[in-house]
């Protein structure tokens, strides 16, 4: 492809057409994605017309255009959102400094693993869902799963961009191995230890969607807050489209439980309806957002001192000003630990310590929002029973509370109580079974699967019933 | 006091297991162990608790498991394969302390070493995760590295861009001069914090190997089987159990004394000084590797020198502000050369090697302590054999021109008790005259005192009625002296000539890296070491030194 070509098929606000060396690098990357789009992207729709929307610019309300298109032909763009020239470095040890526009030297190595690390997950997510077309509940969510996917990989675009522009010979080495590694994969795993568990139904994407995309929301705001300019914006425009994929995930799972609270209403069971009873609805929503939770990183953590002192990673929504010291020095934060003796004991670490911690604060209070929205709906249809979020500290395998057993209320249990408990607290094989069991393929326009309630509004204004994919 | 015993039964840290004539050595360390209380021992982080048993472990190999030729040295942790020196722990110790954890482990790596290179139980380090540190430098020690080639797993030596410090446990030197890195790529190698995977790190030679996660175990497998079957067959079937070394304690007029069977240490803690006393061998000793075999650990030739060793750990860790150690050595001269006689020509039978190799490893123990030796031969002394090896270890010998005391050059003296730096000790001795040590060692001579001092053996000769105010002159005068300067001059002079890897290593440990370990830079309150993990980063003097 010309770099002429390259041009008219990038959409971006970046200069590529000046960038030289950012061009020679796509030239060489480009047929790679589409190689992997078409080897391990969505499994057989590549020649159907979708409805998509497409980033085009970034300015307010007009960034995005809708249309039909192949999914090979979706044009990835590469865009940053506006920012000030001379926008100063606003929290960390840097503070009051200019922000980056380059990067510096010593963080160089760093910023690169932060950039990789995030990048690795938006292929991942793709490789994780890439069957799922086949048992779409209707046109509306097929055409959902695809935008998240194409808009994954454009966020892969957006961190490839900033590997190739910022970080030399590395940096394209690191961008070929971002297409290189494969989710599940034993021998070349994606990076994070969630992005390679298997996403086989639709009750796993939508949960996937709601509390894993979301670690994603809170990822990429630690990283918009960036002393390094070009990340901080690059991040701050995907996280406008992340937000449809948090809508997709919470609307999907309350869709789910909407059409299982309706049953219930009726007084009937929802397995004889081919819907999903609650409990079950429950256990993969503890498993998510537990393995959700992971993702943050350990609550008490060097590394997020370190990525807060440099000024790599800020805290949520940080340049609000929400926050009273900017430097998160001389204070403190009260974390709960297990102690030898079978006890919990609050224990102070210093603040920038427990970055991660209070991010992941941030995370429970708005999963905590999500819950309650859902409930409210079943409580509308009558139904007493909830969703209950499970405490922080059940089944975690990463941070202070992994390798102890707590029971989803938080409380220390032994591990004959974990293993008798494990399976209502936790998706059984049986449960897989049965979801699968549900996942009929619907794709008349405005008809859905039962175990699904139709969503109120479609995208773009377009009315439920609209016909999203054409199947050629 | 420090328990240097250890059991594969209790281990904490490791798992031992044996697949034919393969053992795998598991690192799986459990954080709630450390050797002391004040952090927790994540990531397959490991102290001292866990080099004791590593310790513990390769020993057991040599002497309990003669039918092992190679060994796997892996992880029990699925994320980790070992982060290293615990940074906490570095961070709360002492410096003295640190600087003799270092040592212990050095000597560990280099005992790894040593039985691939004269034991014959060839190693592979299989690194399934994360390897950074002190885990890459256990990697280093070990013949083969195999590294997992999983996009993720790298190895590293992270220390001079996270903590301002060096890699404490000969990880510099052995990327140049064993693994004969070049020196550009173990330059950049050794300031990327997070080090090198797969392709990278074997085009460089940082491993030997890389295979896939779904094949790594079968590769490192086949390859030990490999190795294994390459080795020679000791034709033995059958190892001696090493029973744990115990001594009493007791105190009187302001002196300690640890005592085992065969060795006794009294610390005079007014003046600094310890007296390390080594009796020989008494009544019957073993006459062939048989004999040994069915005689067992309790044989004084095992024994005896496990007991030195446990004195000179004791010394180490428990016992910093003895500044000088004084060697007395008491028992017959004639039976202790007639049994090392006896091991000498028994050399081909696999556990006579393995008492040798144990004796030069205690002997090059004695030669690192950073601590002023002195040795004292007076009428009841027994400067015979390897007992005059540990003399001429000393930085000085004081012998009493007295009747009966005489001077025994033994068959070890002609390098079966190498130094670290590959020399006997009558070479590093004799260094203007070579002829002198190769005489000495050839004609095994037995000397009266004033013949030893004239054939360059003693430092003092000292008449009866001068030794004792003399002898308590010389050491008050030492122990006086800085030990800091002590230390580094000590360090300099006792190796003489040529230096190998394992010289180095010891030489840039007490040199560049307890330079600095004790900088602000390192561990001044903003230095990199003190803030490492701190909310604010370090704040360095720029000034070059």
């Amino acid at each position: 492809m010309s770099s002429v070509d390259l041009e008219a098929k990038i959409p971006n606000n970046v200069g590529l057409r000046a960038n030289k060396r950012l061009t020679m690098a796509l030239e060489k990357w480009q047929p790679k994605f589409l190689d992997w789009w078409k080897t391990v992207g969505p499994s057989d729709f590549n020649e159907d017309q979708i409805y998509l929307r497409t980033a085009v610019g970034v300015g307010q309300g007009g960034w995005a255009h809708f249309d039909y298109v192949k999914m090979p032909d979706y044009r990835w763009g590469i865009f940053m959102a506006d920012g000030p020239d001379d926008r100063k470095i606003h929290f960390g040890d840097n503070m009051g400094n200019d922000a980056w526009h380059t990067v510096p030297g010593e963080f160089r190595n760093r910023l690169r693993r932060l950039i990789v690390t995030q990048g690795d997950t938006e292929p991942a997510s793709v490789e994780q869902q890439r069957m799922l077309g086949h048992t779409c509940p209707s046109l509306y969510d097929l055409r959902s799963l695809f935008q998240v996917n194409v808009e994954e990989g454009r966020h892969l675009w957006a961190m490839v961009y900033l590997l190739q522009t910022h970080f030399g010979a590395d940096g394209r080495d690191e961008a070929e191995a971002l297409l290189e590694r494969n989710s599940g994969d034993i021998d070349n795993p994606r990076i994070l230890e969630a992005f390679n568990y298997p996403v086989t139904n639709w009750l796993d994407f939508f949960c996937f969607t709601t509390f894993m995309d979301r670690d994603g929301k809170y990822q990429l705001s630690s990283l918009a807050e960036s002393s390094f300019d070009p990340l901080a914006r690059t991040t701050q425009f995907m996280l406008a489209e992340e937000a449809y994929h948090l809508q997709t995930g919470e609307n999907g799972v309350g869709r789910i439980i909407k059409r299982t609270g309706e049953i219930m209403a009726e007084d009937k069971d929802p397995r004889q309806e081919g819907a999903i009873p609650l409990d079950m609805i429950q256990r993969y929503c503890n498993f998510w957002f537990t393995g959700s939770m992971d993702l943050f990183g350990g609550e008490d953590s060097t590394n997020a001192a370190e990525a807060f002192a440099m000024g790599l990673k800020g805290r949520y929504r940080e340049s609000d000003g929400i926050y009273k010291d900017p430097k998160a020095l001389n204070a403190e934060y009260r974390l709960e630990v297990p102690t030898d003796d079978g006890k919990l004991e609050e224990k102070d670490i210093p603040l920038r310590r427990a970055m991660n911690a209070v991010l992941l604060d941030a995370y429970i209070a708005d999963c905590t929002r999500i819950c309650q929205r859902w409930n409210r709906e079943l409580k509308k249809l009558g139904v007493t029973e909830e969703i209950k979020l499970p405490n922080r500290k059940f089944n975690r395998q990463q941070g202070v509370y992994s390798g102890y057993r707590f029971n989803p209320e938080g409380e220390l249990i032994d591990e004959a109580t974990w293993n008798k408990n494990r399976d209502t607290w936790l998706p059984t094989q049986a449960d897989r079974e049965y979801v699968d069991s549900c996942m009929i393929k619907v794709t008349e326009p405005g008809k859905f699967a039962n175990y699904i309630a139709p969503p109120t509004k479609g995208p773009n204004k377009q009315p439920v019933d609209f016909e999203y994919v054409k199947f050629h | 006091m420090t328990d240097f015993n250890r059991h594969p039964d209790s281990y904490h840290h490791w798992q031992l297991e044996y697949d034919g004539a393969v053992a795998h050595l598991r690192m799986n360390v459990n954080p709630e162990h450390p050797f002391r209380d004040g952090y927790e021992l994540k990531l397959n982080s490991y102290d001292l608790a866990v080099d004791i048993e590593l310790a513990d472990a390769i020993q057991r190999l040599r002497f309990e498991r003669p039918d092992i030729n190679a060994v796997v040295i892996g992880s029990g942790q699925e994320r980790a394969f070992c982060a290293g020196a615990n940074i906490v722990m570095l961070k709360s110790s002492t410096h003295p302390f640190k600087v003799n954890f270092c040592k212990f482990t050095n000597e560990t790596r280099l005992s790894l070493e040593d039985l691939s290179q004269h034991s014959g139980v060839r190693s592979i380090c299989a690194i399934n995760a994360a390897c950074a540190g002190g885990g890459y430098e256990l990697a280093l020690a070990c013949d083969e590295i195999h590294l997992v080639n999983d996009n993720n797993s790298a190895v590293s030596l992270p220390e001079v861009p996270l903590l301002g410090v060096l890699p404490g446990t000969g990880g510099l030197t052995r990327l140049v001069d064993k693994r004969k890195i070049r020196r550009d790529h173990a330059d950049v190698f050794c300031t990327l914090a997070e080090g090198l995977r797969g392709k990278k790190a074997l085009k460089w030679n940082f491993v030997d190997a890389i295979w896939p996660k779904s094949k790594f175990h079968d590769q490192v497998g086949a390859r030990a089987a490999e190795l294994a079957g390459e080795a020679k067959d000791k034709g033995a079937a059958k190892g001696i159990e090493l029973k744990p070394i115990h001594f009493d304690s007791s105190e009187e007029d302001g002196k300690s004394t640890m005592k085992w069977e065969h060795v006794t240490v009294t610390l005079e803690h007014g003046n600094r000084v310890a007296r390390i006393t080594m009796t020989g061998p008494i009544g019957d000793q073993p006459k062939d590797g048989p004999g040994f075999e069915a005689a067992g650990c309790d044989t004084w030739a095992i024994k005896a020198w496990r007991e030195f060793d446990d004195a000179l750990l004791q010394l180490r860790f428990d016992h910093e502000e003895i500044g000088l150690v004084v060697l007395e050595t008491r028992g017959d001269r004639g039976a202790l050369v007639d049994l090392e006689k006896t091991l000498d020509a028994h050399q081909d039978y696999w556990l006579c090697k393995e008492i040798l190799l144990h004796t030069a490893r205690v002997c090059r123990r004695w030669d690192l302590m950073a601590r002023s030796t002195y040795a004292l031969v007076d009428e009841k002394g027994c400067a015979a054999g390897a007992f005059l090896e540990l003399m001429m270890a000393c930085d000085r010998i004081y012998a009493l021109d007295e009747d009966g005391v005489d001077f025994v050059v033994g068959p070890l003296s002609d390098g079966d008790l190498p130094m670290s730096h590959g020399l006997s000790r009558l070479q590093n001795r004799f260094l203007a005259t070579p002829e002198q040590g190769d005489k000495l060692a050839e004609e095994q001579a037995t000397m009266i005192a004033p013949e030893a001092d004239e054939e360059g053996l003693v430092t003092y000769l000292l008449d009866p009625v001068d030794w004792e105010d003399d002898v308590r002159i010389a050491l008050e005068e030492r122990v006086s002296l800085s030990p800091d300067a002590l230390t580094g001059m000590e360090a300099s002079l006792r190796f003489g000539g040529a230096e190998n890897c394992d010289s180095k290593i010891f030489g840039r440990l007490s040199a560049w890296q307890n330079w600095i370990f004790t900088r602000p830079n390192a561990t001044g309150d903003e230095g990199a070491l003190t803030r490492y993990g701190a909310p604010e980063g370090a704040q360095f003097d720029w000034r070059r030194t």
